[in-house]
């Protein structure tokens, strides 16, 4: 039995040209529905990213930008559009990429991709349409007993069904790469985290039917209650999961560009591969650290949970943390930057935007993300901070410092690789990714700042003008809002130039012909190293080493500073 | 095509690096150590969120709220009650739209049974500048031992999302000195 027939299609003739900078075989209906994901995910990045400015020069005191309904109206339409739709429309080009492309594979069934695709349109823009509305303010976790409209649920439904299309196909073009004997060996490791990401996918897709569906049916009049604690247990299933996907997809990234820009191999593959399957096997109990704060919740529960099984999901991101630079610095080593502790990293293609947006998002990642994401999701400490902004702050961190900048890194390579067009303003694309991550980084760490000290995520005035019961907020935490305003400007600045680069590059870059030089050029057999499978031998990583101590002396460090907070509380059991 | 021939290893097989090893041996020790820190808390901490919760009506938790408030009312600010309930009994906050109810007062140093649920949507209980947040659901009634170490004033503000009068929703607590509480018993005695 062939893959076609499992999911009901006619095998079909393939197109394929060759690449002529990593020398990959590339289906052209692969391409076509990478290039249509991907330009769908910017356009989502460019509505959202708008409405993240408007939001955070709301919360920027001096500015208080909305009126309060417009404030939760933009509120809403920032989570889904940003977190939703840009990043999963991403993810849709990533496994077409990771699957076709790299395996040298037709894609199977690319109608059926299409089929997904537009699923995924229809669900985003229903999904906008009730956000716009005003009716549906309820914020992209719509937790009950507060209602949006049908149509805000089923878009996001609509949406999940098409998802799920690209994931079938992607398996599927697994099936068929190996049925057909178009790689050798084991699928590189760039697909196989890819894989980790496809696999979470199905089973987050899975927990948002069963919450969002009769959460559908409820908001039609169909069922009559929904238990908010219920709800939020699965949400988070789906909620936290769909992290998860995020953080597999980006780690390919990195290590996608790390091989295609300086050759980088991983350390051992082993290695990097359990890593990427232990975000598998313990992170769907993750839910649990979205309901610390819940009422009647047992200790032991949300114990073993947090510690997804003693933390050894984030021991698999900690594993990259390490064999990323590792690989990155032996490569470099290789590539004949040997001298002294660092010369790898200061010679590394720094001017590349592809590898700066790279390196940037795995340092942001791991030191504000990751960091602050173990802390808050600590069974105590998360009292500290439970639905304080520092939340948001946290995320920021992760899915925008984080997975946002890798995934605009990757841009760079896809645009002259897949859409096959030289980059237009290649001045402007080279700071891009400093703007858009110190952007990025700037208003995680204010927001954690403020929330910190206590200012509420998803609140119109910290001033409370308008209660009946007054409250003063600090100075400081005045400051930090402030401050968030300003980095959220610099985030802003690069996220349009990313969308401008992106569009002018799409519509009106120079062809690229045979034998044309990148101007951001790529590691010359880079190709092979991405897209084969091999460890690399023996290497000496003195700079790594250190770069990993200091993430964990930050990291011990700041894990018992809010021990040190939370025993200067009342005290309640 | 760019390639170098395929390695056909079986990755299962292979050595691991040594630094690799050492920073997951590092991240192991290190997860145990978090884990084993949780669970230390709760006899060493004196901060543990309690899992004393109760499934109940939205409107009979309103009447206990009532009840609540009218046997402790010692006066009333901006037309709302002020509580002040005795030392180590049982504590009624009501969150509805938009507004924690009632006031309450509480001496520093002693302990009392707060109950917590909302009769409406979901609210986040959050006291300032303190920093202490906790969910508040309809349907649920959370109980926590609560005990002030500070005296002063406090603000309780709503930090979940609940419609458009969301950022008005604010309540108090006064935490009274347990000096000036006595003596202020001492006074009521000798009248
Ligand atoms: C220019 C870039 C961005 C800025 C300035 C920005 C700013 C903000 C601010 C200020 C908040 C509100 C916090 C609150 O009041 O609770 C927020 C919420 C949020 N942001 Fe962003 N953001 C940006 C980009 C992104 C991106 C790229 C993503 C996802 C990939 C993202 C995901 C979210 C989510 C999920 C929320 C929570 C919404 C909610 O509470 O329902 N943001 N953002
Ligand atoms: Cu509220
Ligand atoms: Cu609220």
């Amino acid at each position: 039995m062939t893959a076609e027939t499992v999911i009901g299609a006619v095998p079909a003739k393939a197109e394929f040209r060759t690449c002529q900078y990593t020398g990959l075989k590339v289906d052209v209906a692969a391409q076509r529905l990478i290039i249509a994901n991907a330009v769908a995910a910017v356009v989502f990045l460019a509505i959202g990213g708008l409405m993240g400015l408007l939001v955070a020069l709301t919360r920027w005191p001096a500015v208080h930008l909305l009126p309060a309904d417009w404030f939760y109206l933009i509120l809403t339409g920032h989570g889904a559009n940003v977190l939703l739709f840009w990043i999963i429309f991403f993810e849709m080009a990533i496994l077409y990429f990771a699957s076709a492309v790299l395996l040298n594979s037709r894609l199977a069934a690319p109608k059926l991709g299409w089929l997904g695709f537009i699923l995924m349109i229809v669900g985003a823009l229903a999904t906008n349409v009730a956000v716009l509305q005003g009716d549906s303010s309820v914020m992209f976790t719509s937790y009950p007993p507060m209602m949006a409209k049908p149509h805000f649920y089923l878009g996001i439904i609509l949406f999940a069904v098409g998802a799920l299309i690209g994931c079938g196909l992607f398996f599927a073009t697994l099936v068929i790469a190996k049925e057909e004997g178009t790689y050798e060996g084991s699928i590189p490791l760039v697909t196989f985290g890819a894989l980790t990401a496809a696999i979470i996918a199905v089973f987050t897709i899975a927990s948002g039917a069963i919450i969002l569906i009769p959460t559908w049916l409820w908001s039609l009049g169909l069922i009559s209650d929904i238990d908010p604690l219920m709800y939020k247990v699965v949400w988070w299933a789906m909620g936290h999961s769909s992290q998860q996907i995020n953080v597999s997809a980006h780690v390919s990234l990195w290590y996608l560009t790390a091989a295609l820009l300086v050759g980088a191999k991983p350390l051992s593959e082993k290695v990097s591969r359990t890593a990427f399957f232990m975000y598998i096997l313990f992170l769907q109990l993750a839910s649990a650290h979205h309901l610390l704060a819940e009422p009647g919740m047992d200790a032991s529960w949300k114990i073993v949970n947090t510690s997804y099984m003693m933390y050894l999901a984030v021991m698999g991101s900690m594993v990259h943390g390490l064999t990323v630079p590792g690989a990155i610095e032996a490569a470099q080593r290789r590539n004949g930057f040997d001298r002294g502790m660092f010369e790898w990293l200061r010679k590394a293609p720094w001017g590349n935007p592809a590898f700066s947006g790279m390196f940037l998002s795995l340092v942001f990642f791991g030191f504000i993300g990751g960091i602050s994401g173990v802390v808050l999701g600590t069974e105590q400490l998360n009292v500290l901070m439970h639905n304080t902004i520092y939340v948001p702050g946290h995320f920021h961190g992760t899915v925008v410092a984080g997975t946002t900048l890798a995934f605009m890194g990757a841009t760079y390579i896809v645009l002259p690789l897949i859409f096959q067009r030289e980059i237009v303003w290649p001045k402007l694309a080279k700071i891009q990714p400093y703007l858009f991550g110190i952007g990025a980084a700037g208003i995680s760490l204010f927001m954690m700042g403020a929330g910190t000290l206590g200012v509420a995520r998803r609140h119109w005035d910290m001033t409370f003008s308008d209660a009946s019961i007054g409250f003063a907020h600090s100075a400081g935490a005045f400051l930090m809002m402030g401050l968030n305003g300003i980095f959220a400007i610099i985030a802003a600045i690069g996220g349009i130039i990313f969308v401008l680069v992106v569009v002018a590059t799409a519509f009106f870059g120079k062809k690229i012909t045979s034998g044309h030089k990148l101007t951001f050029p790529l590691f010359s057999g880079g190709g092979a190293v991405a897209s084969h499978y091999g460890s690399e031998k023996a290497p000496k990583l003195p700079g790594t080493i250190i770069l990993v101590t200091i993430f964990f002396v930050c990291f011990v460090l700041y894990y018992f500073i809010n021990w040190k907070y939370l025993s200067e509380l009342w005290l309640f059991r | 095509m760019a390639v170098t021939p395929p390695e056909r290893r079986i990755w299962w097989n292979e050595p691991i690096e040594r630094v690799e090893l050492v920073w997951i041996v590092i991240a192991f020790l290190w997860g145990l150590f978090m884990f084993v820190f949780m669970i230390a808390w709760h006899f060493i901490g004196q901060q543990n969120l309690s899992k004393e919760a109760y499934r109940i009506a939205p409107s009979a938790y309103e009447a206990k709220v009532d009840d609540f408030a009218k046997k402790n009312k010692v006066r009333e600010e901006a037309g709302i009650p002020v509580a002040k309930p005795k030392p180590g009994s049982d504590v009624y906050i009501l969150g509805r739209l938009w507004q924690w109810w009632p006031i309450l007062e509480l001496e520093k140093g002693q302990s009392y049974r707060i109950h917590l649920s909302s009769i409406d949507w979901q609210h986040g209980f959050s006291l300032q500048p303190t920093n202490i947040n906790i969910q508040v659901h309809p349907g649920y009634e959370h109980v926590i031992s609560l005990t002030p170490t500070q005296s002063g004033e406090f603000g309780i503000v709503c930090n979940e999302f609940c419609g458009i009068g969301h950022h008005t929703m604010t309540g108090k607590i006064y935490v009274t000195e347990p000096k000036k509480a006595e003596a202020e018993q001492r006074l009521a005695d000798g009248r």
